[in-house]
């Protein structure tokens, strides 16, 4: 509903209260004179005209008035598939590039998620009060600024896309760690974009991507520590949920998905396999790195190979990485070099690994990892 | 809505310096003065200035009511503005696509939109 008077207003704020008083009007009238047939379209079409009221009184506010040319607002609903544009084009709204990547994950979270402010403050871990001024300031920029409130044009859609489907990633991710309502979240947001995006193969990878991983979430942990994928419970996971994943996928290879997030999801799934393809995931990751540059899919394809069969030949790919920051890098490099049976090269990296490592689970796990190493 | 696009050359060459200039192919050169000219032409745009290089800017303060003068622009050399323009656009996204086309936007400068305050 918010996001519909959004995109019908242009005004977060103007939206915000408009949506307000048609709640207070329904508490009113609806158990006095009895719920409307469609109630979503009738609150819409109330907030708008109370926001339209609203306007009319409020014309020294110039920036405001353009509001007025819009045609007269009937009594008539509005049909769903108007909702459901307008959401679109919020989305796209919220992640418009010349907002901070900040700002879209909040706005996102806030006028698609439904999310709180003090609730979206708690999860990124920032005081209530500077969340509420992130949100303040990006609302205004929008404003301001002139962001259109629309699903851009073709030639910049795939860029525009990408910007989305990396903010809905990035609150997947945030909740992956192990605040999970950010999960459940994200994966809303994905299936929201892929009921209205249903020919983007890069929308219905990302959503497979999402669930296949979050249908292992139960199996990740155990005392506290990480459980590496090979030694997880399988009874925990979420068949449902990858079953979805797997439809999601082949989804999107059939309309010819061959993006990032298409790739992430054709690892994901061979990842729930038993045994694991290591030579077909070792060609997936090289056709990520080549097609992201990461080195984090190179480091996963150094992973790959050394499963594959040849571990020097993974930690010499490992080891030309530039991520000496990165304390997977040094984990990886610990675990390989512990199974070519170079102990203190192993515990030399496993120490450099705990340096980095910010998440407790992980560090317990690498803790252990450590202290089992022989000699 | 009105957008001011203001243009920093940053490290791209410009006539000023006639060894970076120089450097440009006659064919580059000829199309960084086309491209220019072809913004100016574009409909919504009001042709702004070109500032001369930020070395012959002074820049003026007043401390405790006595002026102080100091050589150079406000901001360092790099960052400093080479000129402008005026875009009337329906959106952000307009004056984003306006702004891509500015030559010293791919050459080493760059150009930031600013809304215009509007009465």
């Amino acid at each position: 509903m918010l996001a519909s008077l959004i995109g019908f207003l242009g005004d977060f704020d103007l939206a915000e209260e408009a949506a307000q008083e048609a709640f207070v009007v329904a508490a009113e009238r609806w158990p006095r004179d009895g719920a409307p047939a469609n109630p979503g379209a009738w609150l819409v079409t109330t907030a708008r005209n109370r926001a339209i009221d609203r306007i009319r009184r409020d014309r020294t506010l110039a920036a405001k008035t353009r509001l007025l040319e819009l045609p007269e607002t009937t009594e008539e609903p509005v049909d769903e598939t108007t909702i459901a544009d307008e959401r679109l084009e919020l989305l796209f709204t919220c992640c418009h590039p010349s907002l901070q990547l900040e700002a879209q994950v909040a706005l996102t979270l806030r006028t698609l998620g439904g999310l709180k402010t003090e609730e979206i403050a708690r999860a990124f871990l920032v005081p209530d009060e500077t969340m509420a001024k992130r949100l303040l300031r990006a609302k205004r920029k929008i404003k301001a600024a002139g962001i259109p409130f629309r699903v851009p044009p073709d030639h910049l859609l795939p860029e525009r896309l990408a910007a989305v489907l990396a903010v809905v990633y990035l609150i997947f991710n945030e909740g992956y760690g192990g605040r999970i309502d950010l999960a459940a979240e994200a994966i809303r947001l994905g299936r929201a974009l892929a009921e209205l995006m249903p020919d983007e193969p890069e929308v219905h990878g990302l959503l497979a991507l999402m669930l296949m991983n979050d249908a292992r979430r139960d199996a990740r942990f155990a005392d506290g520590s990480v459980v590496l994928l090979a030694d997880q419970d399988r009874s925990l996971w979420n068949t449902e949920q990858i079953a979805a994943g797997r439809a999601g996928l082949e989804r999107a290879l059939a309309l010819g998905g061959r993006g990032p997030y298409v790739l992430q999801a054709a690892i994901a799934s061979l990842h729930l396999e038993e045994p694991q393809d290591w030579q077909e995931l070792t060609a997936l990751y090289s056709e990520l790195a080549r097609l992201t540059g990461s080195p984090v899919a190179d480091l996963n394809r150094a992973v790959a190979i050394a499963e594959a069969g040849d571990i020097e030949a993974g930690l010499a790919l490992a080891e030309r990485l530039e991520l000496e920051r990165y304390h997977y890098l040094h984990a990886t490099r610990a675990e390989l070099l512990r199974r070519l049976d170079r102990a203190d090269d192993a515990r030399a990296a496993y120490d450099r690994a705990l340096e980095l490592v910010h998440s407790d689970a992980e560090r317990l796990f690498l803790e252990r990892r450590r202290a089992e190493l022989q000699g | 809505m009105k957008y001011m696009l203001l243009i920093h050359q940053g490290s791209a060459p410009t006539p000023y310096d006639q060894d970076a200039w120089g450097r440009l192919s006659e064919d580059e050169q000829q199309a960084v003065y086309a491209d220019y000219q072809a913004l100016n032409e574009t409909p919504g745009v009001s042709p702004g200035l070109q500032l001369q290089p930020p070395e012959t800017a002074t820049t003026v303060r007043v401390e405790n009511g006595s002026t102080l003068t100091t050589d150079g622009p406000f901001v360092a050399i790099k960052e400093a503005l080479g000129g402008y323009f005026v875009f009337d656009a329906d959106d952000l996204d307009a004056a984003i696509e306006v702004a891509s086309r500015v030559p010293a936007a791919r050459m080493g400068g760059a150009v930031e939109v600013r809304p215009v305050v509007e009465y």
